[in-house]
């Protein structure tokens, strides 16, 4: 299972990159081989508020359905616009081109864990 | 085979129901109507009969095929129920009718047959009243569900929550919210609800526990009274997911052991056919203290014989059909209680276990059966030793399916890894069943032998596995010819 | 009786492989204290003696010859092949097309059958079918108030009253806030409709035609629900359909009906069908089962159950609706109802009901103080203002042989006078023409 050593993560099976103030999130590699073929993305939109551990989507596959939660609170100023009509970028590139959401944050993130710590997580 | 859309030939009749002297055009102005004639097919009678036809054998039903789809209830559906709902008497008879001045006269039958098949279910299963109002399963647990509500409120509590169990049936949680409550879940133990897990989360907010006896597991739930006993102490109720009903009848009445409100799906238990996803039936039976709330309309028998509908109902949920419910579904139910009686019932469901129970010993050895003591009218096994060799419970499902059975259900209760749920019903021969377990029992062998050889199944049907991966992200809805 | 094949010598050797003496003991995980406290079913039946039992129940229903009774179910006809192809035990005896490879023939059934909704309403997507034409408005108005997060429905009370009953005990739990507008002589009254939708109204829901018959167009509060962000509901009646402007035509987000009057007999009130279509912006709000084209692995067409994570048995408590069984059957029934009469013979049924309404309605309205409840254009039924209590009249014509129609007074207050009466190709001029003898008997005193 591929888990980036410089990305953060949340238990919920987020990751986290943070540029400045800018948070980028995605969803984990062993997220996206739990769910399968990836079918439907759902996403907030540019201007949404977004709250840290409160759910902001869902991911669907063909057999599961799974909700996302912000790892961070703030406002979303980019979406990934290839998850719309390319969902199966999020099995192929969960860290690269399958990125969900850009967010300003407002707040210190407060949850977040490191890659170590989620590994502990997922082997659990 | 091509769609009727595809098959339709510009100008072609079928059947003409009518021959109109005016045009549409004549009679209202053109504002009001539509610019083209919708593309509806256009073919022979010949035409419709050979599609259809050929639809049909496409299909695996309980009249060709063994069919022990676990929860289901796949049993034999006696061609005399079809005979009884086709009687003109009865399908002729406009809802409307009976809500006429001096109109009850008119459709005494029908509703001497609600009346009757209230009364039979009634006492079937210990219940004070029944509504036949649902039109299925998942909303006679609707039904329920405000019917909960409705007592609470009457009674002043301030209930927000519904304890579900991780067995439950899907329905349960999604009818619990719908119904605007917070759904609360709760483990098993052993394979059964326990106490402790329950008491762990009972509190006065708690409005009821659904539940279904036997579990979806195929177990008897031992700690009932137990459980009673403590959601009485806060007031909640007991609700009875009527699903496996098949297992208990003549061995237990679910009114005489506590639960409140049951639901109960005619197209399972009491033989009316599936039709391949329905129409059902989901009466709603109620102990006593819940039935000032049924929905109305209800149907009477006053003093000189007669039967009416009462609508004096001031403490009433309201209605959740337009009529009757499904009257057509369970007028067939009524000729099957009525045939069997109670005896035949009894005997129903005592070999509905005997024939669960002889395809749970054959099969052990072969493949894992997690809670191996005696299940009532349906078990669970596991695929996870075949698993380790890359056949998954899918597999052995559509090598199944290559042999002409049904494939049992898969991958439910989700509480269980790989799981293969297999429900045999009363109606199989033991011959049939010996070859199933014969066939199911090589099939485990191939998965040893030459695993690939399963992944390639079916082979046998009119098509391979199909891409559902690409069906859910193309969605291709309807046929754009 | 109990439909058991088992011999008494297969019955030993089955118990005893399973280990147990008795069936009895396989009955032991049943503490004594939970057994049944009685069990007073009566003896069972031969086959014949049940069939006659239920003929005796079918024989005590009268049956109307001639009945003008619609008020949304309607006595159309069914061609035989209808009954003869549903009755195949393939398609009748099948589950839930949950394994794909063995169920083609439900599956492209339910397939054609979403393409025949979504070409009558012109609509891009149709699901499976719900219960009935009350349970879609319901399912409809939880699709908007998820689509929009918003809790008002404004619902107009020329939509049959039965389904706004429905909608008020289904959502009652719910912090829903339904707002009925009350109509004019059975007419919607457009600008306060138009003016009850605020931005927090998730729908606005209409019925074409009406509860009384009159046929609409409601363009305009379409695009004012639109403004405002609300979704629009129309319910339709799927004969008039064939010819009348669709739901697409006048800017209707979801489109619902009672598939009863396709194929379906009136059965004392069902099994009936929820036809239910939508805009493809809301693909993923709508309810039920939906069919989806694909390939097998050979590159074969074939058609699955897709979308499910729409559904209970994955999402649970966050489903989108608790429905768990559509009625299959019953839209097979429409199915091929439709395939059988085609565009011409669905507008046929559609044009002769409406000519009889035309026919009934001046001949009624000439009567001596009978007149029309209202001057809108009207379908295949009509409401006429009757002197007098109208139920009064439905008794004295009972007395005939004569069923002239529904009573609105029984859920519109002030309409006691008021009887709707509906035509299909079922009746004719002669029995208009008795009808209106009979009415004008009753009403001068004669009978």
């Amino acid at each position: 299972m591929n888990i980036p050593a410089e990305l953060k993560y949340v238990d919920t099976h987020e990751w986290v990159r943070m540029e400045g103030d800018i948070a980028v999130v995605g969803i984990t590699d062993f997220a996206q081989d739990q769910l399968g073929d990836v079918t439907f993305v759902e996403l907030p939109a540019v201007g949404d508020m977004v709250e840290e551990n409160k759910e902001m989507g869902s991911v669907e596959s063909v057999k599961a359905a799974s909700d996302l939660f912000s790892p961070v609170s703030g406002e979303v100023i980019e979406v990934n616009p290839m998850l719309e009509n390319q969902p199966e970028i999020l099995n192929s590139a969960p860290y690269t081109d399958g990125w969900m959401i850009k967010v300003k944050i407002s707040a210190q993130p407060s949850i977040l864990i490191s890659a170590d710590e989620y590994k502990n997580v997922i082997s659990a | 085979m091509k769609t009727v859309f595809a098959k339709s030939k510009p100008g072609r009749k079928g059947v003409m129901p009518a021959v109109p002297k005016t045009s549409a055009a004549k009679m209202l102005p053109e504002t009001l109507l539509r610019k083209k004639r919708p593309a509806l097919p256009e073919m022979s009678e010949l035409d419709v009969i050979r599609h259809f036809t050929g639809l049909s054998k496409l299909n695996y039903g309980v009249d060709g095929n063994f069919y022990p789809l676990g929860s289901c209830t796949m049993k034999y559906n006696p061609r005399m129920n079809e005979s009884a709902a086709a009687l003109p008497g009865f399908t002729a008879a406009h809802p409307l009718l009976a809500q006429l001045p001096e109109g009850e006269a008119l459709v005494q039958g029908s509703l001497e047959a609600i009346w009757e098949t209230e009364r039979l279910l009634c006492e079937l299963n210990g219940m004070s009243a029944f509504t036949m109002q649902p039109m299925a399963g998942a909303q006679g647990e609707l039904t329920g569900a405000l019917l909960i509500a409705a007592y609470h409120k009457a009674k002043g509590n301030k209930k927000t929550k519904v304890i579900v169990p991780d067995a439950a049936h899907g329905t349960n949680p999604a009818t619990a919210a719908l119904a605007g409550y917070e759904v609360v879940n709760i483990k098993s133990k052993d394979g059964i609800v326990d106490p402790e897990a329950l008491e762990a989360v009972l509190d006065d907010d708690v409005a009821a526990l659904m539940m279904t006896c036997p579990n979806t597991l195929g177990l008897f739930e031992r700690h009932l009274p137990k459980l009673v006993e403590k959601l009485r102490s806060v007031d909640a109720l007991l609700y009875y997911d009527g699903a496996n009903l098949n297992a208990i009848m003549g061995r237990m009445r679910v009114g005489d052991v506590g639960f409140d409100v049951v639901h109960l799906n005619l197209h399972k238990t009491m033989s009316t056919p599936h039709g391949g996803g329905g129409p059902g039936s989901g009466p709603v039976g109620v102990s006593e203290r819940l039935v000032p709330f049924l929905p109305g309309p209800r149907v009477i028998k006053k003093a000189d014989g007669k039967f009416g509908l009462e609508y004096n109902l001031p403490q009433s949920i309201g209605q959740v059909t337009p009529f009757y419910g499904h009257f057509g579904v369970y007028i067939k139910a009524l000729a099957y209680m009525l045939r069997l009686g109670g005896k035949g019932l009894g005997k129903a469901s005592d070999y509905a276990v005997l024939n669960a129970n002889y395809i749970r010993k054959r099969l052990e050895g072969h493949i894992d059966i997690p809670y191996p003591q005696i299940c009532m009218h349906e078990f669970v096994a596991s695929a996870v030793t075949t698993e380790a060799q890359g056949v998954k419970a899918l597999d052995i499902a559509k090598a199944l399916l290559d042999k002409g059975y049904h494939a049992p259900t898969i991958y439910f209760p989700l509480i269980v890894k790989e799981c293969l749920m297999f429900e045999p019903t009363e109606t199989e021969s033991k011959e049939t069943l010996d070859l199933f377990c014969d066939d199911l029992i090589a099939i485990l062998k191939e998965a040893e032998k030459n695993p690939d050889a399963l992944h390639a199944a079916p082979v046998n049907l009119p098509v391979r596995r199909l891409d559902e991966t690409k069906a859910a992200r193309e969605m291709v809805l309807k046929d754009d010819v | 009786m109990p439909f058991v094949p088992h011999s008494d010598e297969e019955t030993r050797e089955m118990l005893s492989t399973v280990g147990v003496k008795s069936l009895d003991d396989l009955f032991e995980y049943i503490p004594k204290d939970m057994r049944p406290k009685q069990f007073a079913l009566p003896e069972g039946m031969t086959e014949l003696g049940t069939l006659q039992r239920l003929q005796g129940m079918a024989g005590a229903n009268s049956t109307v010859e001639m009945s003008f009774l619609g008020a949304g179910f309607y006595d159309h006809f069914i061609p035989a092949a209808v009954d003869a192809m549903v009755s195949r035990g393939e398609f009748l005896t099948a589950y839930t097309p949950y394994q794909p490879e063995a169920a083609q023939g439900t599956l492209q059934a339910i397939f054609e059958y979403q393409t025949a909704i979504c070409n009558l309403m012109e609509m891009d997507v149709a699901n499976a079918s719900v219960y009935d034409g009350g349970s879609a408005i319901f399912e409809s108005c939880m699709m908007a108030v998820r689509a929009t997060r918003r809790e008002r429905i404004v619902i107009d009370a020329a939509v049959n009253p039965l389904y706004r009953r429905m909608l008020h005990t289904l959502t009652d739990n719910l912090k829903l806030d339904i707002v009925e507008i009350n109509c004019d002589a059975g007419l919607p009254v457009k600008e306060q409709i138009i003016a009850a939708i605020d931005d927090s109204t998730a729908a606005v829901v209409l019925q074409n035609p009406t509860f009384f018959g009159n046929v609409c167009d409601y363009n305009d509060v379409f695009a004012a629900a639109k403004a405002k962000g609300a979704l629009s509901i129309l319910s339709v009646n799927p004969v008039l359909q064939a010819v009348l402007k669709t739901p697409r035509e006048m800017g209707a987000d979801i489109a619902v009906a009672d598939g009863q009057s396709i194929g379906q007999p009136l059965n004392f009130g069902g099994p009936y069908l929820g036809v239910m279509a939508c805009t493809k912006e809301l693909v993923r709000q709508i309810p039920g089962r939906i069919v989806g084209r694909t390939t097998d692995l050979e590159g074969k067409t074939g058609y699955v159950l897709t979308l499910q994570a729409r559904e209970q048995h994955i999402r649970r408590a966050k489903a989108t609706s608790n429905i768990c069984s559509n009625q299959a059957l019953c839209a097979l029934r429409a199915l091929i109802h439709l395939c059988l009469l085609g565009p011409d013979g669905l507008a046929a049924a559609a044009e002769r009901g409406m000519e009889l309404a035309r026919y009934a309605a001046e001949k009624l309205s000439g009567l001596p103080q009978v007149t029309m409840l209202n001057a809108a254009p009207f379908g295949n039924e009509f409401a006429l203002r009757l002197p007098g209590n109208a139920a009064q009249t439905v008794s004295k014509l009972l007395g005939k042989g004569i069923l002239p129609g529904a009573l609105p007074g029984k859920w519109y207050p002030g309409m006691d006078s008021i009887l709707l009466v509906a035509c299909t190709e079922k009746n004719s001029e002669e029995q208009i023409d008795a009808l209106a003898a009979a009415l004008g008997d009753a009403l001068g005193g004669k009978i």
